[in-house]
């Protein structure tokens, strides 16, 4: 077989690296992270003419060679590194038509590397439009590479780009850009030094703090101690390097581009004078955030619900078809209602990301950071804390990933912080269901649901509550970092239906194979423990019957006590018995305290656990909520799930960090246990306290 | 002396040498270079952040860092 062609995608953030990426491959492609590290790694493969075929690796887009963040440094630390098993054979830069002059400074330094570069300028079919006119044969005898016109919109000019990565060993591997023009006496000695270097890629092991590659490190040796120049001088030298590469590319691009601005008054600055009005602007995002939250709610009901009957009657089903015996039992109460317990956020999560992927596709995303940087900056936050906890909703852990961008270091480990209080897509189903059942459904000014403003209340009290603990952040927390900010304000675009899908389906599957084994892992403990039990739940038929000897009750109703007096004998009633004092005065019993102490895997087992709970040793077929409903408080009375105790318990999963998933992520974007322990702590201390004071004042 | 901050909507400016010391190598990277011209396109309520047109590139900087970006005004 012949070998693959290995293409790396390289491009600027904007440019529609991931569109160019999703029509290479289709489906054909899988997400996982570099190892030892949180960055998203996306390969794919690509079936090229003739039978050949490539891998393609995505790298994180990045404005330059020059990192700043661990995901720049991945495509560095590749791209240096000859024995990685993804060394590109050969690298396509994708760059967009209209922002041709940025996107070349990227190009130029790949070049400078030495590796067959593939120059594709993306969005070609806009080029009509907007009056601009390139001479693609000049500009590939001066940048020396290959240009393929491409448009992932309009799905043009692939096969081209296919043909030119087929042909990759024709490509020039000169530099463009000498590197000793920076500063020749300096060049001139590293020169000296090492003979058999690339004087470009020396400069970059000595500008750039990462890790290479072990074996080129060998050949490296020694670089480090040449750092003869001040770091200072050092950055004096990047910048006439960056001034230098665009003095080229601007000469290049006077001769071979042509833009007639006359046209230029175009979508972008009409749909800016609304999107980012002063009034308008904020009145907008917020309509935005209150139609996905009524989506969510409304939606997302119907499969849900359907999905919960289904897996009801699933379980009655293997129940009544099975031969009896414990093994029938636990797949009937253990794994089909733990599983139940996963499906069932499908549509939520998908509905999530589908709105999240539209507005950063759109590039409406980027003018929100604009209108809220100002406002946030009062709490200790940046502009860019907004999609972090904007993304928080679906799930904190890509949402503290999502923090990466933030330049300066106090607003980033802030975000960092409290991202955890946005309501997650964890938390959604818990608050379904107890709205569901503590929240009369009925309709304010005859349209709007009074349970989707419930919803929209939670929504908004974890962002008060992100804001509020910011803002103390920034007051106690002694860090002094130079603020910095720019970000990038792309054309609008209307989302590739493509890759919002593939988003979906990426995240969605992702949530069900990830989160998913801890749900049932969970779920089958939580079976086990609650169908087992030492002393007295052996006896409990004996037990039950003598007590009801004299009594005159039918045999359904032995029956049924038998059942929960196993149930609280077993070992988890005694596990539950055990916590139950603590959680008594927030109006929880103790199969909700067993709940809430699994939750501390994560929070979407709550569901589950109680699913599990309930089903034990029942015979009927009911759906999660009817049994929620039919519970009784024993002392009182009257239903567990009451206003004050579901108030309780709204407040409690709002605040309480329960995701071990999260703490993991924090303690390796933070580089201690310092941080991730502070947020146990301080967390679960608050919403202790608030879900006390809610059911006790409630009552 | 007038500065990146000092634009008014719709006014552009040609940048003056800098230091390295006071502007990120990023803003460079993005186009932000001596002898560029900067146009400012808008502002965000209470006039911070700004958002610019920097040689063709759309972008959004603070106004602190826009203050230490020497400039000459062209109109």
């Amino acid at each position: 077989m012949a070998k693959q062609i290995n293409v790396a995608l390289i491009g600027n953030p904007n440019t529609g690296k991931t569109s160019v990426f999703n029509r290479l491959t289709g489906l054909n492609q899988q997400v996982g992270n570099y190892p030892g590290i949180t960055v998203e790694k996306k390969q794919g493969i690509c079936k090229l003419p003739r039978g050949v075929k490539a891998h393609i690796l995505d790298l994180p887009g990045t404005y330059s060679l020059n990192a700043s963040s661990l995901d720049e440094n991945v495509v560095i630390e590749l791209l240096l590194n000859k024995n990685d098993k993804d060394f590109p054979d050969v690298a396509v830069v994708v760059t967009d038509v209209e922002n041709l002059k940025r996107n070349l400074l990227l190009f130029t330094q790949i070049k400078d590397l030495g590796i067959p570069t593939i120059l594709a300028i993306n969005m070609a079919d806009r080029m009509k439009r907007k009056a601009i006119s390139l001479d693609v044969e000049q500009l590939e005898q001066r940048l020396e590479t290959k240009v393929a016109l491409i448009s992932s919109r309009k799905n043009d000019g692939f096969e081209n780009l296919k043909e030119l990565i087929i042909a990759h060993k024709t490509l020039s591997t000169k530099p463009s850009l000498n590197a000793s023009v920076i500063a020749p006496e300096y060049f001139d000695r590293l020169r000296k030094a090492f003979p058999n270097q690339d004087l470009y890629k020396l400069w970059l092991v000595i500008t750039q703090d990462v890790n290479f590659g072990k074996l080129d490190r060998k050949e490296m040796k020694g670089v480090a101690s040449f750092q003869t120049e001040s770091t200072s001088n050092l950055k004096r030298l990047q910048q006439k390097e960056t001034i230098a590469r665009y003095q080229f590319i601007n000469g290049v691009l006077k001769e071979t581009l042509t833009i007639d601005t006359a046209n230029a008054k175009d979508l972008r600055s009409r749909l800016d004078r609304v999107l980012m009005h002063k009034i308008w602007g904020y009145v907008i995002f917020f309509a935005i955030l209150l139609l996905i939250f009524q989506a969510i709610f409304d939606w997302s009901s119907y499969p849900m619900d359907f999905i919960d009957s289904s897996f009801a009657s699933f379980s009655e089903w293997t129940k009544n078809n099975l031969p009896a015996g414990d093994f029938t039992n636990l797949i009937s109460e253990g794994i089909i209602p733990g599983l139940g317990g996963i499906v069932i956020f499908i549509p939520q999560i998908a509905f999530l990301f589908f709105f999240i992927s539209i507005l950063e596709e759109s590039g409406y995303m980027s003018r929100v950071v604009f209108l809220m940087d100002r406002v946030m900056r009062r709490f200790g936050l940046s502009g860019k804390s907004v999609v972090p906890l904007i993304a928080g909703t679906a799930c904190a852990i890509p949402a503290i990933m999502a923090t990466r961008n933030i330049e300066n270091w106090k607003e980033r480990l802030i975000t960092i912080l409290v991202t955890p209080f946005t309501t997650c897509s964890a938390r959604l189903p818990v608050y379904l269901i107890i709205i569901a059942l503590v929240i009369p459904e009925q309709k304010v000014l005859g349209i709007i649901s009074l349970q989707a403003l419930t919803l929209m209340f939670m929504y908004l009290l974890g962002f008060g509550a992100a804001i509020f603990s910011a803002w103390a952040l920034d007051k106690v927390l002694k860090i002094r970092s130079k603020t910095f900010f720019v970000v990038e304000m792309p054309n609008y675009k209307l989302p590739l239906f493509k890759n919002v899908g593939i988003t979906v389906l990426e995240k969605t599957k992702s949530f069900v194979f990830g989160a998913g084994k801890i749900i049932l892992a969970i779920s089958i403990i939580l079976w086990v423990l609650a169908s087992y039990g030492p002393g007295d739940f052996n006896k409990a038929s004996e037990i039950v019957q003598q007590q009801n000897i004299s009594t005159n009750i039918s045999e359904e109703e032995i029956e049924t006590q038998i059942a929960s007096f196993k149930l609280e004998n077993s070992y988890i009633g005694h596990v539950g018995k055990f916590i139950e004092p603590a959680v008594r005065p927030l109006g929880y019993d103790w199969k909700i305290g067993i709940a809430l102490v699994s939750s501390f895997a994560a929070r979407e087992v709550f569901v589950g656990t109680l699913a599990t709970i309930y089903s034990v040793g029942s015979d009927e077929e009911e759906t999660i909520k009817n049994r929620m409903a039919a519970e009784v408080n024993p002392i009182l009375g009257t239903p567990l799930f009451n206003f004050a105790s579901g108030v309780s318990l709204l407040l409690f999963y709002a605040f309480a960090m329960q995701c071990m998933s999260t703490l993991a992520i924090v303690k390796r974007e933070t580089n201690s246990w310092k941080w991730p322990m502070w947020q146990l702590v301080v967390m679960t201390v608050i919403a202790y306290v608030v879900a006390l004071g809610a059911y006790q004042w409630l009552k | 002396m007038a500065t990146i901050a000092s634009l008014k909507k719709g006014q552009r400016g040609i940048i003056k040498e800098f230091s390295v010391d006071v502007v990120p190598l990023k803003l460079l990277e993005m186009g932000c270079l001596p002898g560029n011209e900067v146009a400012l396109v808008q502002t965000a309520p209470f006039q911070d952040p700004l958002y610019l047109n920097i040689n063709g590139s759309h972008l959004a900087i603070r106004k602190e860092t826009a203050a230490q970006i020497e400039i000459d005004i062209v109109d």
